[in-house]
C-alpha cells in the first residue's frame, strides 16, 4: 500500500502511473484468462508500471502454488525419453516472440513493447481514420477483442458516451480529463455501463490511448445520439 | 527445485530428469483441470518439458522460483497450443520500459514469493475466497465469467478477489 501512495504522490517528478489496473485484471492475466487484445493491454500498462507489475509477480508465484499444489497425473511411461531425444535437436527452435520495427538509436519510443510489436509503424506513420471532429483512430488485428489506437486533438472534447460491455483505456502520448479524473501517460481507465463519461484531452500534445472494446458504445449525449447511427467507435 | 532449474540451465541432464519427474506430472494435471484431454496434456506437457530445458537460463532465482517460472511456461504453452493465440508480455530490455523508482530502505527489494509459504497460506484462505482463486488459475474462468457463474455480482467477486489476496500477503508475512 506504501508503494501506492508513494506512486500516486510523485507522479510528475517520476512519471510513474497513478491509475492502476485492479486486482480482478492482474489476477486473469496472471492466470492466463484475458484475450490476447486484453492481454496485449495489460502487458503494455505493466511495462510502464511497476507498482502493477510487482502484483502481477505475486499472482504468477500464487500461479506457481498451485501448479505445486495439484496432484500428480501419471505422464505416459516413455514421456521421459521422448522429451529427452528432443533435447539437442538443432532444427527445432524457439520462435521469435514478437519481431518490433527499427527504432532511432538513443531514442525512448513513445509506444513501448509489446504494443510496439503489433504497429506497423511509428505512431506518426500509421494510417490513421478520421471519426469525428478532433478524433482519429486506427485499428488493430488482434485476437478477442476490438482493439483500437484513438489519437484526439489537443483540447478536443468527445462526445458523452456510455459502454456497453467493458472498455479498457490506456494512455500512452498527452492527456486527458473526464469525470472520474485526470489520465498520463501509462495511465488506465477501466469503464463498464455504470459509467458515463465525456473525455477532454489536454493541451499542447495529441492525446494517444489504446482501447479495447468488447461491445459497441452507447452514445449518451445531445449530440451523441444525433451521431450514434453514424459513429463506430 | 530452484538450484535444480539453475542446473539444468548449465545443461545438467540428471537435474533435468529430477525436474522431469516433479514437474511433468503436475503440469500434465494442470493441462488437465484446464480441459485438455489425455493426450492433449501429455503432448503439451512434453513441450513444456522441451521449452524449461531451452528456455532455462532465463530462470532468474531472485525473481521468482521454480514452481512459479514453470508455472508461467505451462500456462503460456497452453495460451499457444489450445487458444492458437499469443500472450503479449512486457520486455524489460525495452527502452521504453520503466524500471522500479529508487526507493530507500526495505522497500528497495522486492523479496520473491517462497512456492511453499504460498502454498500454506493459500490453505489457510476462507473456502469462499479459495475458491474462487481456483475457478481463475484451475478453470480458466475470468473474473467476469466468475462473476456469472456463480451468480455473484462483479464488485462482489472483485472485492472478494481484493480480500483474498489482502489475506494471502498477510499471512506470507506472519510466516516470514
Amino acid at each position: 500500500m506504501a508503494t501506492a501512495h508513494k506512486a500516486a504522490a510523485s507522479r510528475g517528478g517520476d512519471g510513474l502511473p497513478s491509475h492502476h489496473l485492479d486486482d480482478a485484471f492482474l489476477l486473469d492475466y496472471a492466470a492466463g484468462n484475458t484475450s490476447e487484445a486484453v492481454s496485449l493491454l495489460i502487458a503494455t500498462h505493466l511495462a510502464l508500471c511497476p507498482e502493477c507489475r510487482a502484483r502481477a509477480e505475486e499472482l504468477e508465484a500464487l500461479g506457481g502454488a498451485m501448479l505445486e499444489s495439484l496432484a500428480p497425473t501419471a505422464v505416459d511411461h516413455d514421456a521421459l525419453s521422448a522429451v529427452l531425444a528432443r533435447l539437442d535437436a538443432s532444427d527445432e527452435v524457439e520462435p521469435a516472440v514478437l519481431t518490433l520495427p527499427a527504432n532511432d538509436e538513443g531514442q525512448v519510443p513513445s509506444i513501448p513493447m509489446p504494443l510496439r510489436g503489433y504497429l506497423k509503424a511509428e505512431p506518426d506513420a500509421l494510417a490513421w481514420q478520421p471519426v469525428i471532429r478532433g478524433l482519429e483512430e486506427y485499428e488493430l488485428d488482434v485476437g478477442g477483442a476490438k482493439t483500437k489506437l484513438l489519437r484526439i486533438k489537443p483540447g478536443a472534447s468527445m462526445p458523452q458516451h456510455t459502454h456497453e460491455g467493458r472498455e479498457l483505456t490506456l494512455v500512452l502520448e498527452g492527456s486527458y480529463d473526464d469525470e472520474i479524473g485526470h489520465f498520463g501517460r501509462g495511465d488506465v481507465a477501466i469503464l463498464d455501463d455504470d459509467h458515463d463519461h465525456r473525455p477532454i484531452a489536454g493541451p499542447g500534445q495529441d492525446c494517444i490511448c489504446l482501447t479495447v472494446i468488447d461491445a459497441p458504445l452507447r452514445l449518451t449525449g445531445r449530440f451523441g445520439r444525433f451521431l450514434n447511427p453514424f459513429v463506430k467507435f | 527445485m530452484d538450484n535444480l532449474l539453475v542446473a539444468v540451465a548449465g545443461g545438467d541432464r540428471s537435474a533435468f530428469v529430477e525436474l522431469f519427474e516433479h514437474f511433468a506430472p503436475r503440469v500434465k494435471s494442470y493441462l488437465m483441470r484446464l480441459g485438455c484431454d489425455m493426450s492433449a496434456a501429455e503432448e503439451i506437457g512434453q513441450e513444456v518439458m522441451v521449452t524449461v530445458w531451452r528456455r532455462a537460463e532465463t530462470f532468474d532465482r531472485r525473481q521468482a522460483s521454480a514452481s512459479t517460472w514453470m508455472f508461467t511456461i505451462a500456462r503460456n504453452k497452453r495460451i499457444d497450443a489450445v487458444r492458437r493465440e499469443r500472450r503479449p508480455e512486457f520486455d524489460p530490455t525495452d527502452p521504453a520500459f520503466m524500471p522500479e523508482p529508487e526507493i530507500g530502505g526495505d522497500m528497495a527489494v522486492q523479496a520473491k514469493q517462497e512456492t511453499a509459504t504460498v502454498v500454506e497460506a493459500i490453505a489457510e484462505l476462507p473456502e469462499e475466497q479459495g475458491y474462487l482463486l481456483r475457478m481463475a488459475y484451475y478453470d480458466d474462468k475470468p473474473h467476469s465469467v466468475i462473476a456469472a457463474e456463480t451468480g455473484l455480482p462483479l464488485g462482489t467477486v472483485k472485492s472478494r478477489l481484493r480480500l483474498a489476496l489482502t489475506k494471502l500477503r498477510k499471512i506470507m508475512k506472519e510466516h516470514e
